[in-house]
């Protein structure tokens, strides 16, 4: 166990009569996967450190159905959504930050439609507007001379045009940013999208996070960054694939940036 | 006697026109098949969409090669196509260049036309060698086989011959306006079909008034027969290209719709003071509605407009992640076989006078299989790249909602994951209690 991380619940908040600046939709892979439970970790971390008072909804948070959605299943993606709706506008949630761009999509653009209205940041652009705000500094050059080269995750990228924010944070770092070959609006898919995350993947020659890990591969890069917990887990697998754990990792923007604080 | 020539020519593009307004009939009438969608808002982004995918090529530069060779095809078949004008008024009055007395700038038109004609070819015989010599991969993939790859390369040879055509008139006619025969004033200059003259030295005057004759005959049928040719190609997107990307999506590519059907049933169910035993409301309206697709009327008309749309290009297929990891998946053939079913479900229409009647066949199976579906990632790679504004994956998750909510037929693993969000509201088998475990690890 490590240093002690400041979380509150909204029902915290709300015992105390107080309102978050923001809530932090930490999602189901945030919360349960293993991995992704560091980069949910590491954001805190930088939360933390800039004083940001944040809540997170807890054990009173479910899934955002996206998964059921991409999969069809339309009937367990609304009552997902208008049970989180009922919750969050109970709690007058006003802004949300996640980590994960399958929650941010569906928070900001399929939310809305069925009743829930919030201003809905990935936590990329959330970690960028601290910075210009003076609220959070990023200094030394701990990555000074590696390559980082970033994924696109798929729903955070051209489903929703955001491609600045995570490349001007590892700029931050004064790392040595490259890109792949297909990046940003042409960027190939890590091939978890879609709920295929969740099954095997139907007959073909390859699967898709060895392709996409190839094309990363290219860059000669020591840290592939990417901003989602699922593009993390697709990619890794792929530097598994290619035997590169040892010269390549894996890591979320949030991670680059407190790894080079020391946090 | 006198006036044969005009008549016939009257009557020719009569039935052009008439056989094209039939097919544009029949067209329309097969979209509209498709269900009600309101595309009503963002009129001015739409407009804006139209200007830059459609006229101004812009997503089609994104290949350079193709990109450019298309722009002078495009260009070339617009400006050209003042000629016609002009060809169809000599035809239907026996004139000769009926626009020349506009001089100098007559001479600028028609040398312009010749240019860009020279360049259409040129175009189009790279057209040909990309398809038939280079076998750029996205051109032989496996839905490309037979009609499709016969017309990619028809188009070719229509195009090609027209321009020739086009030359060969204007090279006799200048030959003849040199010798000053009657009828053939001097009107026009001829900076590309003045090196064809050589070719036709030597012929007598009445054989050059044949050829200049059947060269400007066959050009204008060729035409009218092109213009009926489309509706059985996918170069109904010359036209269709304008509509598609007005309707095309105007959203961010990762919103998909919310189903008004479910969140009706959802909110019921969700109500506390709602009466169990109320009867639902569809059933005022006859049966309840389907979610998702099966065939082609499942889908609404925006979806059907982007299957006739297709140009078959493949460029869709060629960024498509499963694709390119050999599954089967391929979003043009999504596109493809949509228009195909609907052009079935018309025909059977037309046989019965207008009414469906069930050929035991639908989109599902018969001609979108499972697997394809299954494989989709939901990356919007094929939306991205489409130049004409399709949205392939639209029509996947529609059918997806059809296999989940009516057949109850995802895969295993899916069933598993989604009674995971049902029993504990994550995807994975943790208990909901355990959500805020991660602060402390
Ligand atoms: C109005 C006159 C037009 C003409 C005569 C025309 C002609 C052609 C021809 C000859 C081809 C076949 C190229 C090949 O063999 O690869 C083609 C393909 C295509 N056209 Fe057009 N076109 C027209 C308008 C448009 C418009 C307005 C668009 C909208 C952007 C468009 C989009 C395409 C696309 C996407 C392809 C597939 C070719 C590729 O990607 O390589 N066309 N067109
Ligand atoms: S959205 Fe589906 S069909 Fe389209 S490119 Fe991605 S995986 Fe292929
Ligand atoms: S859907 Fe678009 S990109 Fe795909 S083949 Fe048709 S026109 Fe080309």
């Amino acid at each position: 166990m490590s240093e002690q991380l400041k979380v509150k619940t909204m029902q915290e908040f709300m015992a105390e009569g107080k309102q978050p600046e923001i809530l932090f939709w930490v999602g189901s892979a945030g919360s349960f996967d293993d991995r992704a439970k560091k980069i949910s970790r590491a954001f805190v971390k930088l939360l933390n450190k800039a004083n940001v008072d944040f809540a997170v909804l807890g054990t009173e948070e479910s899934s955002t159905g996206d998964v059921a959605k991409r999969a069809g299943n339309e009937f367990l993606f609304q009552m997902q959504a208008m049970m989180n709706i009922e919750l969050l506008n109970g709690y007058e949630i006003k802004r949300i930050v996640t980590c994960d761009p399958h929650s941010f999509n569906t928070l900001k653009n399929e939310y809305p439609s069925l009743g829930g209205n919030y201003d809905v940041l990935h936590h990329t652009q959330y970690l960028k507007e601290l910075i210009d705000n003076g609220r959070l500094t990023i200094t030394g050059d701990g990555y000074k001379g590696k390559r980082i080269t970033f994924h696109d995750p798929c729903y955070l990228g051209r489903a929703n045009s955001v491609f600045d924010a995570p490349r001007e944070l590892l700029a931050k770092t004064n790392a040595e940013l490259v890109e792949m070959k297909r990046h940003k609006k042409a960027a190939l898919c890590c091939g978890a999208g879609g709920a295929q995350m969740f099954k095997e993947p139907e007959k073909g020659d390859m699967d898709v996070n060895v392709l996409r890990t190839k094309g990363a591969l290219e860059t000669n890069p020591n840290i592939i960054a990417t901003g989602c917990p699922y593009c993390n887990t697709m990619m890794t697998d792929g530097i598994k694939a290619y035997e590169k754990e040892d010269s390549v990792t894996v890591l979320d923007v949030a991670e680059v940036l407190a790894n080079s604080q020391g946090l | 006697m006198e006036y044969l020539p005009n008549i016939i020519f009257a009557v020719a593009l009569i039935l052009g026109i008439g056989f094209f307004a039939r097919n544009v009939k029949k067209l329309s009438r097969n979209i509209k098949l498709g269900k009600d969608v309101d595309v009503s808002d963002n009129k001015s982004k739409r407009w804006k969409n139209m200007a830059r995918i459609a006229l101004g090529q812009t997503k089609m530069v994104v290949r350079p090669i193709a990109g450019i060779m298309h722009v002078i095809v495009y260009v070339g078949f617009i400006i050209i196509n003042i000629e016609v004008l002009e060809i169809i008024l000599d035809g239907l009055f026996g004139t000769h260049r009926l626009f020349s007395p506009l001089g100098s700038i007559y001479d600028f038109l028609i040398g312009s036309f010749e240019v860009l004609a020279l360049l259409v070819i040129v175009a189009v015989v790279v057209f040909w060698i990309r398809r038939n010599i280079i076998r750029i991969q996205r051109f032989i993939k496996p839905e490309m086989k037979g009609w499709p790859k016969t017309d990619g390369n028809m188009i070719l040879y229509i195009e090609f011959v027209l321009m020739i055509l086009f030359l060969t008139m204007n090279a006799a006619d200048f030959q003849l306006q040199q010798l000053g025969a009657e009828h053939y004033h001097e009107a026009g200059a001829f900076p590309v079909s003045q090196f064809i003259v050589p070719i036709l030295d030597g012929l007598s005057e009445s054989s050059l008034i044949l050829v200049e004759r059947t060269a400007w005959w066959l050009h204008i049928l060729g035409i009218l027969a092109f213009l009926n040719y489309l509706y059985y190609s996918k170069h109904l997107h010359i036209l269709l290209a304008f509509p598609n990307t007005y309707y095309g999506k105007v959203k961010p590519q990762g919103q998909f719709n919310n189903l008004e059907s479910v969140t009706k049933e959802v909110k019921l169910m969700m109500d506390p003071d709602a009466d169990p035993y109320a009867a639902p409301a569809e059933q005022d309206t006859g049966e309840p509605e389907k979610f998702g697709a099966s065939d082609v009327m499942d889908l609404n008309w925006v979806q059907l407009l982007n299957a006739y749309t297709c140009t078959e290009c493949g460029r869709c297929t060629s960024e498509c992640p499963a694709n390119q990891t050999g599954k089967k998946l391929s979003p043009r053939k999504i596109m493809m076989d949509t228009r195909d079913r609907l052009e079935e479900v018309g025909k059977i229409m037309d046989a019965n006078k207008g009414e469906f009647v069930s050929d035991g066949k639908q989109l599902l199976n018969d001609y979108i299989t499972p697997e394809e579906l299954w494989a989709c990632t939901t990356c919007n790679a094929c939306v991205q790249a489409c130049p004409v504004s399709i949205d392939p994956l639209s029509i996947i998750v529609e059918m997806r909602r059809y296999l989940v909510m009516e057949q109850s037929a995802a895969p295993t693993e899916l069933n598993n994951m989604m009674s995971n969000i049902e029993n504990n509201g994550a995807p994975w088998p943790y208990n909901q209690m355990d959500r805020l475990n991660w602060v402390n690890e």
